[in-house]
């Protein structure tokens, strides 16, 4: 469907403002259920079946940039995200010196059509992590609560990997995993030696089809650019677009929420958003409304939908709402194989993603820092695009002719062009993702001085790691470097140290940002109850990474996802018991 | 996808295709090389994207004077070969040229290089740089060339041609001819079936055992899985 307008006519069941994990769950289950749902989303249409929204299986001299980054697609020309971390006309602000980097994607599917596909369950510990170790807050809610959806979701869309039994890393119903590629094979040798286990990976992607309306992967590598038979998981392909075909779903692009409108009580009545075509204010009204506009955009709707009985912001007469923002820590290093230069060719793309991965292993009560990390590989045979025959002022040096002399860096020539051949595919290298510890004084508010271009206030963060953080990644650095060593590397760049937090990425950089509208039993320190319902406006509900207590060392989206589930299987329920 | 139906589709496609195709015959224009580049970025485009790359492939960056400059040092950096094109039959110079537009933060590093060109060279020959003989310009290229052995006084030198060497690579390897020289083999549908054997064993490497009957079966792609109650796959 394409853009449309309503004012304030008939009034929705439902309102779910955003389409991405979250709002697209919501509105398969709710739809599915016989509500009716009206998504609205801040950007465009997207389905990657169509031709002209294909970006995959394009090689780079379709893009005059060769498929390097832009403002509106950093992670490359042809990615199928459309945003950025600088969106124009619509900024964000820090506070007090402090880091935070936002990446938005607006359109149908949001950040779902850019992320690696990483699909790992929470673990029973990861709800529970206050009782272990003391710090932040348990969830109220456990694994046996989210189990019965997790299984839901795996059916649903799918994910491959093997099944480990591995208590805090919980098994579900997988597809088979891909082999892995010899650079993971590589990697695997090191770990055996250090002791650090490896196993297949668990992404969501359809390498055996689960129905008969999506397609199966055929091994292009090319996920993040969307994939136009549908064998990868977005949340346009896998939810929203099949709840509009069967369901009363409507969808409003190019439209900004300003705000939740409420009555005398204090009940929602529906929100009120600028649409982004004719930059006019319209209104909709509802039964319910649900926000899954992600962890920081929801906050952000919630401090400004200020009125006489939420003088603060609805959702917020606790004040934690934008409180105990928190993201994955990050870190990366890199290292050459000498004894995979010059290597054999073969089609090695494999899917869009890491075949082999390595769960946390290790005991927190034996190190010095509280949490742990997964750590995902890359490497291979990629495609050649912008960026590729680069650095050969500092890498060449490690190439070496038949004679065991090794080339002089830089330089340039039919021997330079034959040093590129074989040293490509001959790196490979590793990223840590780790859990750190929420706190009340990381948050993002409504600055009170900037507007977007909407002329809706902006959010202003501030955000500290914690020597938890730093302390892990010091740790992510040694285990890197000897991985990497073991495997046969040599190691790139130097080792970082405490003067750049060993090379801790900003937050924000993992987009992996939760915690923002909290749950929990006690309405005085959280924001929603265990069902994902605002403590004060009972027509609330919150589907995105926002209700997250603590962010696990996994990707959020499986979580997001069954959460999303349960809370939509819950307002059918509160509906027809007219509770709500 | 082959080039033919590539073409088609900038014809037909959501891409503004006016800067190409003004006041032509689609069906009976010649199609010349890198036609592609004349028409921004093809798939899935905002409106916003579409017309960007329509202003920066409107304007012009390098002078004459200065392609010619880049042209000789581009095929320097990557000449023609018994296996491959030089960089400038690949078109790099004008990859260069959109590249300096759409990353603005190069253009004066990338500019004084190439004014520095000529100062070289007046100081060391009394001559412009595109005056310069073959071997004359191979002199001026070593000082910047090679980061170890540069002197002190060419760092900046070298940090321009690290960057030139850069975009010429990027430019070069990211095209047909340059996926040609390179042996790569993807971006084709396939069915992964993992390393070929020869390769996991002149690596020594190999697949866990117990992995083995879990990994995908090509076989299977046709058929829609089944699972029992404990998650086990049973058909």
């Amino acid at each position: 469907m394409s853009f449309q307008i309503k004012n304030s006519g008939e009034a929705y069941d439902v309102i779910i403002v955003g389409s991405g994990a979250g709002g697209g769950m919501a509105s398969k289950i709710l739809s599915e259920a016989g509500l009716s749902v009206a998504v609205v989303e801040a950007g465009g249409d997207f389905d990657p079946a169509k031709e002209e929204d294909r970006t995959q299986l394009r090689p780079p001299w379709e893009s005059p940039r060769r498929g390097a980054g832009t403002r509106i697609r950093p992670f490359g020309d042809f990615d199928a995200a459309i945003g950025g971390w600088d969106i124009d006309g619509e900024p964000y602000t820090r506070k007090n010196g402090t880091e935070f980097d936002w990446f938005r994607s607006r359109m149908v599917g949001g950040r779902t059509n850019h992320w690696g596909r990483i699909s790992l369950r929470f673990g029973p510990n990861d709800f529970k992590r206050a009782s272990i170790d003391g710090l932040g807050h348990d969830w109220p809610i456990g694994y046996d609560d989210l189990k019965p959806y997790y299984d839901k979701v795996d059916k649903l869309i799918g994910v491959f990997g093997t099944k480990e039994g591995i208590y805090n890393e919980p098994d579900g119903f997988f597809l088979p995993p891909p082999k892995p590629r010899l650079h993971e094979l590589y990697m695997k040798k090191g770990a055996d030696k250090v002791g650090i286990p490896m196993i297949p990976s668990r992404l969501s992607m359809l390498t055996r089809p689960i129905s008969k309306e999506r397609g199966v992967c055929f091994f292009c590598s090319q996920c993040n650019r969307a994939c136009q038979v549908h064998a990868d998981f977005s949340a346009g392909t896998c939810l929203v677009h099949p709840a509009m075909k069967k369901g009363k779903v409507d969808l409003y692009t190019h439209s900004m929420v300003r705000k939740v409108t409420t009555d005398e009580s204090g009940k929602a009545t529906g929100v009120s958003f600028v649409s982004k075509e004719d930059m006019k204010e319209y209104k909709l009204k509802s039964r319910v409304v649900v926000l899954g506009a992600s962890a920081c955009e929801s906050a952000r709707i919630m401090m400004n939908s200020k009125s006489k009985s939420h003088p603060d912001g609805i959702g917020n007469s606790s004040g934690m709402v934008g409180r105990y923002l928190h993201d994955s820590t990050g870190t990366d290093r890199m290292a050459i194989v000498p004894s995979m230069m010059d290597r054999q060719r073969y089609n090695e793309d494999g899917v869009g993603g890491l075949h082999m991965y390595t769960p946390w292993w290790g005991d927190n009560k034996k190190l010095d820092f509280a949490r742990g990390y997964h750590i995902e590989y890359w490497g291979g045979m990629g495609q050649p695009a912008y960026g590729t025959g680069g650095s050969m002022d500092s890498m060449r040096k490690y190439i070496k002719d038949e004679f065991g002399e090794p080339s002089p860096n830089g330089g340039y020539g039919v021997g330079l062009k034959k040093d590129i051949r074989k040293i490509y595919g001959s790196t490979m290298g590793m990223s840590g993702r780790g859990e750190s510890v929420p706190m009340y004084d990381n948050y993002c508010e409504i600055d009170p001085n900037t507007v977007d271009k909407y002329g809706i206030p902006v959010l202003r963060f501030n955000y500290n790691w914690t020597d938890q953080e730093v302390k892990q990644a010091k740790h992510m650095h040694d285990t890197f470097e000897e991985i990497l060593t073991e495997a046969g590397g040599i190691l790139l760049g130097s080792k970082p140290g405490p003067e750049t937090k060993y090379g801790l990425l900003a937050p924000g950089r993992i987009i992996h940002e939760v915690g923002t509208t909290r749950m929990g039993n006690d309405a005085a320190t959280s924001v929603l109850n265990s069902n994902c319902q605002a403590h004060d406006c009972d027509n609330l509900f919150v589907v995105d990474a926002g209700p997250f207590v603590s962010q696990a060392d996994k990707n959020p989206t499986w979580t997001i996802l069954a959460l999303a589930w349960r809370t939509s299987d819950y307002i059918v329920g509160e509906l027809k018991k007219k509770n709500i | 996808m082959n080039r033919r139906e590539n073409l088609k589709l900038l014809f037909t496609g959501s891409v503004g295709t006016g800067l190409l195709l003004a006041g032509c015959s689609p069906e009976e224009q010649a199609i010349p090389e890198n036609a592609l580049l004349a028409g921004g970025t093809i798939g899935g485009r905002t409106a916003e994207e579409k017309q960007r790359d329509q202003e920066l492939l409107s304007e012009t960056f390098f002078t004459e004077d200065e392609r010619k400059k880049l042209s000789t040092l581009v095929d320097i950096i990557m000449p023609k070969d018994d296996e491959s094109p030089a960089a400038t039959e690949v078109g790099v110079v004008d990859f260069m040229e959109f590249m300096m537009k759409d990353q603005p933060g190069n253009q004066t590093r990338m500019r004084g290089g190439l004014m520095w060109l000529d100062f070289e060279a007046d100081e060391k020959f009394g001559k412009s740089f595109n005056e310069l003989s073959e071997s004359e310009v191979i002199t001026i290229v070593d000082e910047v060339a090679w980061p170890d052995s540069a002197k002190p006084e060419y760092e900046g030198g070298v940090r321009w041609f690290n960057m030139l060497r850069n975009l010429t690579c990027s430019g070069y390897f990211s095209t047909p001819e340059g996926w040609k020289y390179m042996g790569y083999v993807g971006n084709t549908p396939n069915a992964w079936d993992g390393v070929p054997q020869e390769v996991m064993d002149k690596h020594g490497v190999k697949l866990e055992e117990k992995y083995i009957p879990q990994y995908l079966k090509p076989e299977d792609r046709g058929t829609i899985i089944q699972w029992d109650d404990e998650g086990n796959i049973i058909g």
